[in-house]
C-alpha cells in the first residue's frame, strides 16, 4: 500500500500533502507516493525540513489506496474527511467514500 | 449587562497585542510549534482536522446585539460565514487562519469579548441558566455570581496551572437548566435556614471517560463567602489533584478517590484557615457588580393576548412552535423565546452569519437588546412581550428559524465529531441529521413528548451523551464507526449517567435504533410518564429485548 505525507499549513491550518517537487498541495491526488519504507523516510525528511521552514505543522505519513481510475482513497474515514476539505453533511453519506 | 471598565479594556487589549506579537514570532520562527502551542491554546486557538478552530467565550451565555453582529461579521470576514454554539455556551469558528487571529481578537475586544479561559488547565468560562432574570422559578440572578467568579478567576496566579481544566456552572432557579451536577463545581442558589439566599455547592461532577454526578460538599454556603470557599476547593484540588496521568487529573477523580467526606474535610480545614476577608468581595463591590445586571424595565402587560391566542387556534405550525419554544416569564405579558438551531438537515448548534445578524435585529426589535446562548446549543431571547410574538415568529419562519422543537427529540445536542474534531473517533453531525429526518414530523415528536437525545463523537463527551435520556457515543471499531447507546441519563435535578444498553450499532442503523427505543418507551409508558420515569420503572429489559431480542 503506498503512503503519502500529510500536514496542516502553518499560516492557515489547511490540510496539505507533500508533492513530488517538495511543495505542499491541497490535492491528495497530486501527493508524492512512497512505495517503500525508505521512500516514506525520505518524504518524512523533506517534511521535517518544511516544519523547520515553518511551512507546515502536524506532519505524519498515512497509507492510501489508488483506484483503477486513478482516484486516491485515503482509506480511513478521518483521512477521507480531511482530504475532502469539507464536512460530510450530505444526503448519501453512509458508506460512500465522500 | 456587565460593561468593561478601564482596567478590563486595557487588560484585553494588552492580551491582543501580546498574542499579535506571539503570532508574529511564530511566523518568523522565533517560536517553535512546541513553544507556541500552549500560548495559542491560552487564547482559545486549537488545530483541528481541517484548520484552526477559535473558541470564543460567551460569559454565562449572554450577548448584546452588537456583540452578536460582530460575531457574524467575524464569521463572514475571517471564516466561512458560520459558527458553532457549544454546550459550554461558547462559540467556535472552524476555519480561522492563524495569520488572521490577532485581527479577530482585536475585533472581539472592540465589543468586550475575548478567548481567554476557553482552553487550558485553568478555570474555564463560567456557564449559567439561559433564562436568568426572566424565569419565574428563579430565586436570584446567577449571572452576578458568574461575573464575580469570572473576575476572580481571570489569570488568578494560583489557579492558572491546575492539574486539568476546571468548569463551573451556576443556577439560581428551582429547575436546574445549567447541568450543574456535571461540572467540576456546580452552584445552586438556595434559600437558607434564615430565609437568606446562599449556595448549595456540588463538586466532582463531569463527563468524559469517567462520568460522575457531582456530590454535595456543602448544603448551604452563605453567599458572601462564595469566593473564599471556591478558593479552598481549588487549593485542595491544586495540591492533591493528579498531574501524572491526564485521564485521572480532573477533580472528579480526586473527589471519588478520597471520598466526598475526606475531600470535604480537607476543604473545610483549608477554609477555616483562610483569611476570608482577604478573598471574599466586600458587600458594596457585590452590589456594584449586581447593578450591571438590573433586569430591563418591563412594564406589566395583559397576561393574555387575544391576537396571539387566535393565531394559536388558526395556525398549527405556530401553535407547535409556541408550545415548545415559548417559555413562561416572571413578568405578566412577557415570555422567553427559544430560537432553535436544530432545523432538520442542518448541523445542530451551527448559525450562519446571516442568522446572527437577524437574531441581533430581533433582539433589538422585540427582545430588549438581550440574547442568550443555551448549553443545549440554541439561542434565547429572554424578554419578549407576548403581543410581539406573532411578528417575531413570522420573521423567524421566513428565515427558516421557526423550528418548534425545543427540548423535544429534534433538539439534539451534538458535538462536531469527526467532521471537524481532531480527537474524534466517529462522526456525529450526519447521524444527528439522519435522526432528525426520521423524526421530522412534529406530530410524532409531540406524541413522544420531551426527550433529550445527546451525541458525542468520542468518549470526551463534549456532546453530553452521558446525560442524555438517550445518549449516542461514536467509537472506532477497527476502522468502522460504531455507535454505542446509553439510556437513562439526565442533566437535571435528578442527574444521572446513562447506562450502556448493549453492543454498538453501525451508523446507518442508528436512526432505526432510536426509533425502536422510542417505540418501546411509548408502548411501556403509563399516562403522563416521561422517558426517565418509564426507564426507571421498567428497567433495561424491554429496551434490550426490543433492540437485541431477535438475535
Ligand atoms: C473541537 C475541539 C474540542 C476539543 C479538542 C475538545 C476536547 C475535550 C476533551 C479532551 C474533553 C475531556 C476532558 C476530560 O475528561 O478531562 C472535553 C470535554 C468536554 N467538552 Fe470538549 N472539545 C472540543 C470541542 C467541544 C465542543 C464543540 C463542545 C460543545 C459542543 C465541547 C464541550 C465540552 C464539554 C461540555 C465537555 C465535558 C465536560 C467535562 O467533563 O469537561 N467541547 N473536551
Ligand atoms: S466529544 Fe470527542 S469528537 Fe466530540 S468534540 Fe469532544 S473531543 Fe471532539
Amino acid at each position: 500500500m503506498p503512503s503519502v505525507v500529510t500536514a496542516n499549513r502553518l499560516n492557515d491550518g489547511i490540510v496539505v500533502y507533500l508533492a513530488p517537487d517538495g511543495t505542499w498541495t491541497e490535492d491528495i491526488v497530486a501527493a508524492a507516493r512512497a512505495e517503500s519504507e525508505d521512500e516514506v523516510k525520505a518524504l518524512e525528511a523533506t517534511a521535517a525540513e518544511a516544519v523547520r521552514e515553518r511551512l507546515v505543522i502536524s506532519v505524519y505519513p498515512m497509507p492510501i489506496e489508488v483506484k483503477e481510475d486513478g482516484a486516491v482513497d485515503p482509506i480511513s474515514v478521518r483521512e477521507r474527511i480531511r482530504a475532502s476539505h469539507r464536512t460530510t453533511l450530505t444526503k448519501d453519506w453512509y458508506d460512500v467514500p465522500l | 449587562m456587565y460593561r468593561y471598565d478601564e482596567f478590563d479594556h486595557a487588560f484585553v487589549n494588552e492580551r491582543v497585542a501580546e498574542f499579535r506579537d506571539q503570532v508574529a514570532r511564530r511566523l518568523t520562527g522565533e517560536l517553535s510549534e512546541e513553544e507556541f502551542r500552549p500560548l495559542r491554546l491560552r487564547n482559545g486557538l486549537y488545530l483541528q482536522l481541517h484548520a484552526y478552530m477559535l473558541r470564543i467565550a460567551i460569559p454565562y451565555g449572554q450577548l448584546s446585539p452588537r456583540q452578536l453582529r460582530q460575531l457574524g461579521m467575524i464569521g463572514r470576514k475571517w471564516d466561512r460565514g458560520y459558527g458553532h454554539f457549544t454546550t459550554r455556551q461558547n462559540l467556535q469558528f472552524n476555519w480561522i487562519k492563524l495569520v488572521d487571529v490577532p485581527d479577530v481578537l482585536a475585533a472581539l475586544a472592540d465589543v468586550e469579548m475575548h478567548c481567554i479561559q476557553t482552553s487550558g488547565n485553568c478555570v474555564r468560562n463560567v456557564t449559567s441558566d439561559p433564562y436568568a432574570a426572566a424565569a419565574n422559578d428563579e430565586l436570584e440572578d446567577p449571572r452576578v455570581w458568574c461575573e464575580i467568579l469570572r473576575q476572580w478567576s481571570t489569570l488568578h496566579p494560583e489557579f492558572n496551572w491546575l492539574p486539568r481544566k476546571f468548569k463551573i456552572a451556576v443556577s439560581g432557579a428551582a429547575e436546574d437548566r445549567a447541568a450543574t451536577a456535571f461540572h467540576d463545581i456546580g452552584l445552586r442558589i438556595v434559600r437558607g435556614p434564615d430565609g437568606e439566599n446562599g449556595f448549595r455547592v456540588l463538586v466532582g461532577g463531569g463527563m468524559g471517560r469517567t462520568p460522575y454526578v457531582g456530590q454535595v460538599i456543602r448544603e448551604f454556603l452563605p453567599k458572601e463567602h462564595l469566593l473564599s470557599y471556591v478558593d479552598s476547593i481549588l487549593r485542595v484540588y491544586n495540591l492533591l489533584g493528579r498531574r501524572d496521568n491526564l485521564y485521572k487529573a480532573r477533580i472528579k477523580i480526586l473527589v471519588n478517590a478520597l471520598g466526598i467526606d475526606k475531600f470535604r474535610e480537607a476543604v473545610e480545614t483549608d477554609w477555616e484557615a483562610t483569611n476570608k476577608d482577604a478573598v471574599d468581595l466586600p458587600e458594596d463591590e457585590i452590589r456594584r457588580i449586581a447593578s450591571y445586571f438590573a433586569p430591563p424595565d418591563l412594564p406589566e402587560r395583559a397576561p393574555r393576548d387575544e391576537a396571539l391566542a387566535a393565531r394559536r387556534e388558526s395556525d398549527s405550525g405556530f401553535a407547535i412552535w409556541y408550545r415548545n419554544n415559548v417559555l413562561a416569564h416572571r413578568v405578566p405579558g412577557y415570555a422567553s423565546v427559544v430560537i432553535s438551531l436544530k432545523e432538520p438537515g442542518r448541523t445542530p448548534g451551527d448559525a450562519s452569519s446571516d442568522t446572527m445578524d437577524l437574531v441581533a435585529d430581533l433582539a433589538e426589535r422585540f427582545g430588549h437588546n438581550e440574547i442568550r446562548t443555551n448549553y443545549t446549543q440554541n439561542l434565547v431571547l429572554p424578554h419578549v412581550a407576548l403581543a410581539d410574538i406573532p411578528a417575531l415568529y413570522d420573521v423567524l419562519a421566513e428565515a427558516g428559524l421557526a423550528v418548534g422543537n425545543n427540548e423535544m427529540l429534534g433538539d439534539m445536542i451534538c458535538c462536531p465529531g469527526l467532521d471537524y474534531c481532531n480527537l474524534a473517533n466517529a462522526r456525529s453531525i450526519p447521524i444527528a441529521k439522519e435522526i432528525a429526518k426520521r423524526f421530522e414530523d412534529p406530530e410524532r415528536q409531540a406524541e413522544i413528548g420531551k426527550l433529550r437525545v445527546n451525541m458525542s463523537g468520542c468518549i470526551n463527551a463534549c456532546g453530553h451523551h452521558h446525560s442524555g435520556n438517550i445518549g449516542i457515543l461514536g467509537v472506532d471499531k477497527r476502522g468502522t464507526e460504531l455507535y454505542q447507546i446509553t439510556l437513562g441519563g439526565s442533566p437535571k435535578d435528578d442527574a444521572a449517567v446513562g447506562t450502556i444498553i448493549g453492543p454498538g450499532f453501525r451508523a446507518e442503523k442508528v436512526p432505526e435504533v432510536i426509533d425502536t427505543i422510542v417505540d418501546t418507551y411509548v408502548e411501556n409508558r403509563q399516562e403522563g410518564e416521561s422517558f426517565l420515569e418509564t426507564w426507571r420503572r421498567v428497567g433495561a429489559a424491554p429496551f434490550k429485548e426490543a433492540l437485541y431480542g431477535a438475535r
